[in-house]
């Protein structure tokens, strides 16, 4: 999968922009992303619910992966079953 | 991935709320993007290679900038101050293109050179109507290149330089939260379509979702109007704006800016007199200096509006000096200073700025300039303090070299500029048979003084520099040569000393 491929949850609304990726599966609400989304929704999984945010980017430890949330959705977003955090821009104050 | 997903994600956020107003025109997301999708249409069409603005900013600007990119076709704005003459190369060079805007011009300057044209009106109306809503469109991918714009060539011809997706999307997500402006938040944007500047407000205003307020030529009462009409919350603006919108505040023509919380600038150098003023004129308003180039995508290091009160009310001249600054690097670039051997240098030490990151395209279209290790050489000559604030001292091109001494044009300038007869002063290098080259001198005699003696003036840089620093060769003109975002053309004043 190259960067710029967008993903969409099998489980929720959930829609992201891969910005950097590495082998692992990525995954939304428990359930791997896929470029289409599924015939029948998969389950959104408790342990993977806590919400994806738009326009936030998710990033790992590692920082070997990088999503941009284009469509916000119940589902959370992982790799491999590791949970992967917000990172924040660095506004400026304005400058253009 | 697409700078139109930046619009694409507006839209889909905030469908109603107002992007763009121009011209007493309001537009929202939603409106723009249908536009841009109906200017896909077009442009695919058309079978070009460049989608070229020759034209004022207006709405078609926007639609033109997303519109290319979803095409994945460069879009190219111009400069419509070009001479003739040198707009035909132009011209030349992105042919054949879809050329948004003046005309009468591109038929009559490159009737010859397979150039599609519209005026802004129908190419505005024509994207509102093309857009076939429902049907499934395969949009560009976004691996190319974005834009492409010309130099300004203050040194020599203007180069293509080329922005990918990749540059302007490192920069926008790296430096703007989505959908941060509160819905009564507008940006002033007044800078050319052609600007770095005025592509960069584009995107960041879209995608923080906050409105853009477009003035399409700059005129300080009539920027001063706008701004309290719209109550504009931020501006950008280059040296000589913010130079005449002090000029018109000082001669008491009143504006209420109550709501403007923050004024932005650069493109050129900010004298330090005028932004004191600014200062004092506009004490709840916050300042920032922002330094980039348009091969970096926009700024790479920026003073701060904490930082210009601080520097303001200290007494330490070190801190003070900092109002002269280009601030600090973003945290998103790293920035080195470096000799004529590439090496590093340490703080305090002049040399050439060096700049990497996501957002440093450092590609034209003829060569890339980065190094083996990605790094761009800006040819801006610089350094930076021990506590990290970079300083400007002019191009690197502009450095006179006199017998193998380097010398910086500014620090001569400086000096000269103290003489109180002394109005504006370039000093630019001279062919010299004995040195290689010489210190030449133009000066602005100040409004209603008597221009300084050559003597008077030689003497004052033998004591305040060093006697290789003396000019060999003054002379006194009315006024020097700026292009209209306040460079000053060097190579011009070149050619009045050669004469």
């Amino acid at each position: 999968m190259k960067p710029g491929t967008r993903l969409k949850s099998a489980a929720c609304d959930t829609e992201v922009m891969v910005i950097r990726t590495a082998g692992g599966t990525i995954e939304c609400g428990g359930a791997a992303m896929a470029e289409e989304k599924p015939a029948d929704a998969a389950a959104l999984s408790p342990d993977h619910s806590n919400g994806s945010l738009m326009g936030k980017r998710y990033v790992d430890a590692d920082n070997a992966y990088e999503l941009l949330c284009v469509k916000p959705g119940k589902g959370s977003l992982s790799v491999d079953g590791v949970a992967l955090v917000t990172k924040d821009a660095k506004p400026l104050p304005a400058s253009d | 991935m697409n700078i139109a997903l930046l619009l694409e994600m507006a839209a889909d956020a905030a469908p109603d709320r107002i992007a763009l107003v121009c011209d007493g025109k309001r537009w929202t997301y939603g409106d723009l993007l249908a536009a841009a999708r109906g200017a896909f249409e077009i442009i695919q069409e058309s079978g070009v290679e460049y989608v070229a603005l020759l034209d004022e900013s207006s709405e078609a600007s926007m639609i033109a900038l997303f519109g290319a990119a979803l095409a994945g076709v460069p879009y190219c704005p111009l400069n419509y101050r070009l001479a003739d003459e040198d707009l035909t190369a132009l011209l030349s060079r992105i042919a054949p293109a879809l050329v948004i805007g003046d005309e009468e011009r591109v038929e009559r300057l490159a009737g010859d050179q397979g150039h599609t044209v519209y005026s802004r009106k129908l190419f505005t109306l024509k994207s509102q109507e093309t857009w076939p809503e429902g049907e499934e469109r395969e949009y560009d991918p976004g691996e190319g290149i974005a834009v492409q714009l010309f130099t300004s060539g203050t040194t020599a011809a203007p180069k293509a330089a080329i922005l990918r997706h990749s540059n302007l999307l490192g920069y926008i997500l790296g430096t703007v939260e989505f959908a941060s402006a509160d819905e009564d938040d507008a940006a002033l944007v007044v800078v050319p379509p052609y600007h770095i500047a005025g592509i960069s407000a584009l995107l960041s205003s879209t995608y923080a979702n906050r409105r853009i307020v477009m003035l399409p030529s700059f005129e300080p009462e009539a920027w001063l109007k706008l701004a309290e009409e719209e109550k504009v919350t931020n501006a950008f603006v280059v040296p000589t704006m913010m130079s005449r919108i002090i000029e018109k505040l000082n001669e008491g023509v009143s504006a209420n800016l109550a709501s403007l919380r923050a004024i932005a600038y650069g493109g050129g150098k900010m004298p330090r007199e005028i932004i004191e003023k600014a200062l004092a004129l506009m004490p709840k308003t916050g300042f920032t200096n922002s330094y980039g180039l348009t091969e970096t995508s926009s700024t790479i290091a920026l003073l701060g509006p904490d930082e210009h009160r601080e520097a303001l009310a200290s007494d330490d001249p070190k801190i003070r000096a900092r109002l002269t600054s280009l601030g600090i690097p973003l945290p998103t670039v790293e920035i080195e200073i470096r000799d004529e051997d590439g090496n590093v240098l340490g703080p305090n030490e002049p040399g050439e700025i060096f700049v990497r990151g996501e957002q440093v395209s450092g590609e034209y279209k003829e060569r890339s300039a980065l190094d083996a290790e990605g790094w761009f050489p800006t040819r801006d000559a610089g350094y930076m303090d021990e506590d990290g604030y970079l300083f400007l001292s002019g191009r690197a091109d502009d450095v006179i070299v006199r017998g193998g001494e380097n010398m910086s044009p500014g620090e001569i300038e400086d000096v000269v500029l103290t003489h109180p007869a002394v109005g504006d002063a370039c000093a630019v290098a001279i062919p010299s048979v004995e040195w290689g080259e010489a210190v030449g001198m133009a000066i602005v005699p100040r409004d209603g003084h008597e221009a300084p003696g050559e003597d008077e003036v030689k003497e004052l840089v033998r004591t305040r520099l060093r006697s290789s620093r003396v000019p060999e060769k003054i002379v006194y003109v009315e006024e020097l040569p700026y292009n209209e975002m306040g460079k000053l053309l060097r190579r011009k004043v070149k050619e009045i000393l050669a004469d």
